[in-house]
């Protein structure tokens, strides 16, 4: 028996990094050749529309998929040789929740700890000590099916970190999700940014991606379109803010000629026109200056959705 | 508020792989696990189903081999020697449970871990491979297979069914059967997508349990059909535990055991070539 374990970078070598990659399903490209690095300690995310390759990525950084081209390399391995040495160190939770529904709730936590080779003595312990941090203490001896979407979300992130992970992968953590649970998870994703651990995540929520996200490449068709932290994408794709003006879809299109030379640059939607400006208050007085009286307006903060839609010319959620 | 421990870069590992020689980049080593899973859900949903299935050959015993057999009377075993009926079935549906409990485990069980839940997705998702999985549910199938075993020999020996020491032979030989099964099973079920579709198990079986020389010699079959039937497993299945129990060992028994070596193997492969491509594509 060969016992090999990870080489234990004490320096900021990234702990995941990918060059070219490619991830082809017969003729089609759902990855076509991007490069990143994710530092140790980073919380690192992917931001695109559905089917723009981020969940194949995952798969890829996951070591469940191989990858057609380019190379890859996870904590230093090479996931195509080492495939559960790569999983024995990661913590997956998927886009949709595959817990073990013939289990009861902390069954389930010492169930899969036991994948990972875990002994009793230490899994019985650390399964209480991640319930309560699931806050799902009270649900110990509960079925799976018994919990709500945003209970079960939270016991499979549990799940996850059974095996203290030193990288946490969280394919669209909070899809389907009431805003309350949302923000009860993401409390808790941070709490584990905060004491270090790695975080890679998939979202097409703009909102979670600036809340949690160090640093996001934008993806769409499968390859890379932007990358930086939130602020410097929105600071370097769009304006500080926004005019959102709604006319009726019937004169949107008529009046979005006559505004031409208000703000940066003007984006013009079915429902609205978006107006890109520093000072949005400013614009939307000259508006009314040329005797247009908009149904709505609304001034705004840029965010990474006027970034997606300045790069790729639509909208996240379609 | 509780805190998790961080898992900082310059801490240990908790979990360190160890690399079996064999298979490595689809095994890790530890089906064990795989098998302790599907024992604990059993105890905690379906374990009545499992009690359940240790009757059915019973019930069989008594209907044809106790009931039906008093109007038969006395069986010629191939080898010259003459046994009561109900010991000439006896061993055959102890070979027909092994391979019903192996083949109930590793197809409907497995079609709806498949179809239906996600389980293996998130196995896969740990340090387990294709090959743990694989050899995990199959594990269960032959515990299960060896307890109806058990049981049915506990049986057979209160009514003096079984004529010889060998009789003991059969428990092994159950496992080597239920294994076959298994194996092939899960892998031809790593196929099947529809309620339909798994019909057809029952479709191959039935007739197999009723012309496998289960109940009668296979001397009452024309020599085309006899080539039919021993071109498939359960008679080979049969013919070994009857040889068991009635005490009867032959060479011819080695060739028995090498059919379901091969089965084992190609079953084996192909259950876990299925795994790798329906998951780690």
């Amino acid at each position: 028996m060969l016992t090999l374990v990870p080489q234990q970078s004490a320096s900021n070598e990234p702990v995941i990094s990918a060059r070219n990659l490619v991830k082809k399903y017969k003729d089609f490209a759902a990855v076509d050749g991007i490069s990143f690095d994710i530092a140790p300690g980073e919380s690192f995310g992917f931001l695109g529309p559905n089917g723009a390759g981020k969940s194949t990525t995952m798969r890829m950084i996951g070591a469940v998929s191989t990858r057609t081209e380019g190379d890859l390399s996870i904590i230093g391995l090479d996931p195509n040789v080492y495939g559960p040495e790569i999983r024995s160190q990661l913590g997956v939770v998927p886009q949709s929740d595959n817990l073990d529904t013939e289990l009861r709730v902390r069954d389930n936590l010492l169930v899969y700890g036991r994948y990972f080779g875990l002994s009793r003595s230490y899994l019985g312990p650390k399964a209480d000590e991640l319930l309560e941090f699931a806050q799902l203490t009270e649900k110990a001896k509960a079925r799976v099916d018994d919990l709500s979407g945003g209970m079960k979300r939270r016991l499979t992130i549990a799940r996850a970190l059974i095996n203290n992970p030193r990288i946490l992968l969280l394919d669209e953590p909070t899809t389907g999700l009431d805003p309350q649970a949302r923000h009860i998870l993401w409390d808790r994703l941070f709490r584990l940014k905060e004491q270090g651990t790695t975080l890679v995540l998939t979202t097409h929520y703009m909102d979670e991606a600036e809340q949690l996200c160090d640093r996001l490449v934008v993806v769409d068709k499968g390859t890379i379109m932007a990358e930086g932290s939130p602020a410097s994408l929105i600071r370097q794709y769009s304006t500080r803010e926004v005019l959102e003006l709604r006319f009726g879809s019937e004169n949107n299109a008529a009046v979005a000629k006559r505004l031409k030379g208000i703000g940066d640059r003007i984006e013009e939607l079915p429902d609205r026109i978006l107006v890109y400006a520093d000072n949005g208050e400013h614009e939307l007085a000259r508006v009314t200056e040329l005797g247009l009286n908009p149904v709505t307006s609304l001034v705004r903060r840029s965010s990474l959705e006027d970034v997606f839609l300045r790069l790729t010319g639509r909208s996240l959620i379609e | 508020m509780s805190t998790v421990k961080a898992n900082s870069a310059t801490q240990a590992p908790l979990v360190q792989v160890e690399r079996p020689l064999l298979l490595p980049s689809i095994y890790a080593g530890n089906a064990r696990s795989v098998m302790r899973r599907g024992i604990l859900a059993t105890a905690k949903t379906n374990w009545l189903i499992v009690v359940s299935g240790f009757f059915e050959p019973v019930f069989y015993l008594l209907a044809m081999g106790i009931g039906l057999g008093t109007f038969i009377g006395d069986i010629e075993l191939p080898g010259g020697q003459t046994v009561p009926y109900a010991a000439y079935i006896a061993p055959a549906l102890l070979a027909v449970s092994a391979m019903n409990g192996a083949v109930f485990d590793s197809t409907w069980n497995v079609f709806f871990k498949l179809n239906f839940g996600k389980l293996y997705d998130g196995m896969l998702a740990t340090p387990l491979g294709p090959f743990d999985v694989a050899l995990g549910e199959i594990m269960l199938a032959l515990l299960r297979g060896l307890v109806y075993a058990c049981g049915f020999m506990i049986v057979m020996q209160v009514l003096g069914l079984n004529l010889s020491w060998t009789a003991i032979l059969a428990l092994p030989v159950v496992l080597i059967i239920a294994f076959a099964f298994a194996s092939f099973g899960m892998g031809i079920t790593s196929y099947m997508k529809t309620f339909q579709q798994m019909d057809w198990v029952n479709f191959v079986m039935l007739p197999m349990f009723l012309f496998s020389a289960t109940f009668y010699p296979l001397t009452v079959y024309p020599e085309w059909i006899q080539w039919i039937i021993q071109a498939l497993p359960l008679w080979h299945g049969v013919e070994l535990v009857r040889g068991a129990t009635t005490g009867m060992l032959t060479l011819d028994m080695l060739w028995h055991l090498a059919y379901f070596a091969v089965m084992i193997v190609l079953g084996m492969t192909l259950t876990t070539r299925r795994l790798k491509a329906l998951f780690l594509t």
